[in-house]
């Protein structure tokens, strides 16, 4: 049962199940999406967290800022957390176990994009190859936060991270970023989205689909990051206005693998130029020296909006 | 609450987020709940503020913008109304004060320090378009 949301103003009247008082950063998007996510259902939730800034934040002893049944094991594990109690929750719904067993139960999982691009990749992959029948977030802000700003293979071309370093002999993360929606699409999961916190109706849209899709979801949630994006914290979804409108966060979902719907085509399209300027990890592109980076991250995003434009045109 | 030692805390800890076995959180506003003491909402950030954002009801067309985007639960609407912040969550990162549509902003960040009073008394005048 979908929880009917039209506007704001009725968005408004959720009684948030995610508190404040958490330890995440001022203006830190994982808490956006988060609070869209608890907001967007009143089904009851079981949720597992990656080891990562959301997990370190909100269950710091002795608070936790979850108002829904909530577990951590570890850094690369939410994946198979997630299945274990959906199997259990199948288990004990078959054997008459369950004290009220018509009341909606959703399963999700929080990852940040080292959680799942690296280092729980082989434990979503099985997930969703096994089957399972939840939903998996990933809050991707482009490098390991929580461990003081580490390249992942999220990272973007061209951004200065602790362990790829701009300076003298090097403009920074020399890589490509890891296209994950793609490869969690090629395994067939009935239902794959890329998400952004300032798209709110997009995004909860999106959940809403999501948790009334059977089987395993993906979804790769743009989560800017203040600390590590270098930004002040007041801009956060100013950020994300650009990280969408200049198609580097560009939003579709994709159907049983193939059919792909673009949701959301800006008006005026932003140079990729001006999404990297208001950001200190990309300070270092405008020397003279690194110009060429951008030009060439400009390429790339201009390349996969036609491709997913033609996807989209021809269904595959 | 009596904090334990980091030596007296067991592996595996659960922390109860309400003071009652079952509680119908969807159904229930913050201020209709009970609580656990390990529940965050009953702890306070808001000496981690430089800046607050302070609420001008008068401008305010109820858009609810500042409730969707704060990160920290902190905008308190009730009945499709924005009825102001609260400061013991809020962190004054400054995002509801950005989002704000209206002219003037019905949020506006100031010191920690200054009254809320004497800010709200001499509130902005609307401003003109930029040619
Ligand atoms: C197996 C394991 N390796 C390393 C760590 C240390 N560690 C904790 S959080 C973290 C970074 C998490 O990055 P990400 O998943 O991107 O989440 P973010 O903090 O960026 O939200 C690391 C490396 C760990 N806890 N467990
Ligand atoms: S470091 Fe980044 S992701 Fe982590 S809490 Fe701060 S803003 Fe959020
Ligand atoms: S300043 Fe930030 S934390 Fe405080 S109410 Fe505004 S958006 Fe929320
Ligand atoms: S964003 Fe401004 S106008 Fe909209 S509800 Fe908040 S205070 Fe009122
Ligand atoms: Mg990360």
């Amino acid at each position: 049962m979908s929880k009917i949301i039209k506007n704001l103003k009725q968005f408004s009247t959720s009684n948030d199940r995610f508190e404040g008082a958490h330890l995440l950063c001022p203006g830190c998007a994982h808490s956006i999406i988060v609070r869209e996510l608890l907001n967007c259902t009143d089904d009851n939730l079981v949720i597992a967290n990656a080891t990562g800034c959301l997990e370190v934040c909100t269950a710091v002893y002795p608070h936790t800022s979850w108002d829904a049944s909530w577990i951590h094991i570890g850094f690369e594990n939410a994946a198979t957390a997630a299945s274990g109690a959906e199997a259990m929750y199948k288990t004990l719904k078959r054997k008459g176990r369950l004290k009220d067993p018509n009341k909606p139960v959703k399963f999700v999982a929080f990852g940040g994009d080292g959680a799942t691009y690296d280092i729980g990749f082989q434990f979503l992959s099985g997930a969703v190859e096994r089957g399972h029948d939840f939903t998996y977030i990933c809050l991707d802000n482009e490098v390991y936060a929580n461990t003081g700003g580490q390249r992942s293979s999220s990272t973007p071309r061209g951004a200065s991270t602790t362990t790829t370093p701009a300076g003298r002999v090097s403009y920074g993360n020399k890589k490509y970023k890891k296209d994950m929606v793609a490869i969690m699409a090629a395994h067939g999961a009935p239902y794959v989205a890329q998400v952004a916190p300032n798209k709110w109706k997009d995004m909860v849209k999106k959940y809403q689909k999501a948790l009334a899709t059977k089987g395993p979801v993906y979804i790769n949630a743009m989560s800017a990051c203040t600390t590590e994006w270098k930004f002040p914290a007041d801009k956060t979804i100013d950020i994300s206005d650009m990280g969408t409108d200049s198609l580097v966060f560009p939003l579709y979902e994709i159907e049983n693998g193939t059919k792909l719907t673009i949701t959301y085509r800006p008006k005026n399209i932003v140079p990729v130029r001006d999404y990297l300027g208001v950001q200190g990890r990309f300070k270092h592109l405008f020397k003279k020296e690194n110009e060429h980076v951008i030009e060439e991250m400009q390429k790339a995003v201009n390349e996969k909006w036609e491709l997913l434009q033609r996807r989209e045109e021809v269904g595959v | 609450m009596e904090y334990k030692g980091w030596d007296q805390v067991e592996a595996g800890a659960v922390l109860p987020s309400f003071s009652q076995k079952s509680c119908d959180v969807v159904n229930q506003k913050q201020e209709e709940r009970n609580y656990a003491d390990t529940n965050s909402y009953t702890a306070s950030v808001s000496d981690w503020r430089v800046f607050k954002p302070v609420f001008n009801k008068d401008v305010c067309i109820d858009c609810q913008n500042c409730w969707v985007f704060c990160p920290d639960t902190a905008i308190v609407s009730r009945d499709k109304a924005m009825l102001g912040i609260d400061y013991d969550h809020c962190k004054g990162c400054g995002i509801c004060a950005e989002v704000c549509p209206t002219n003037p902003k019905s949020l506006i960040m100031f010191f920690e320090n200054e009254e809320n009073e004497e800010v709200l008394s001499q509130w902005p005048e609307k401003k003109k378009k930029e040619k």
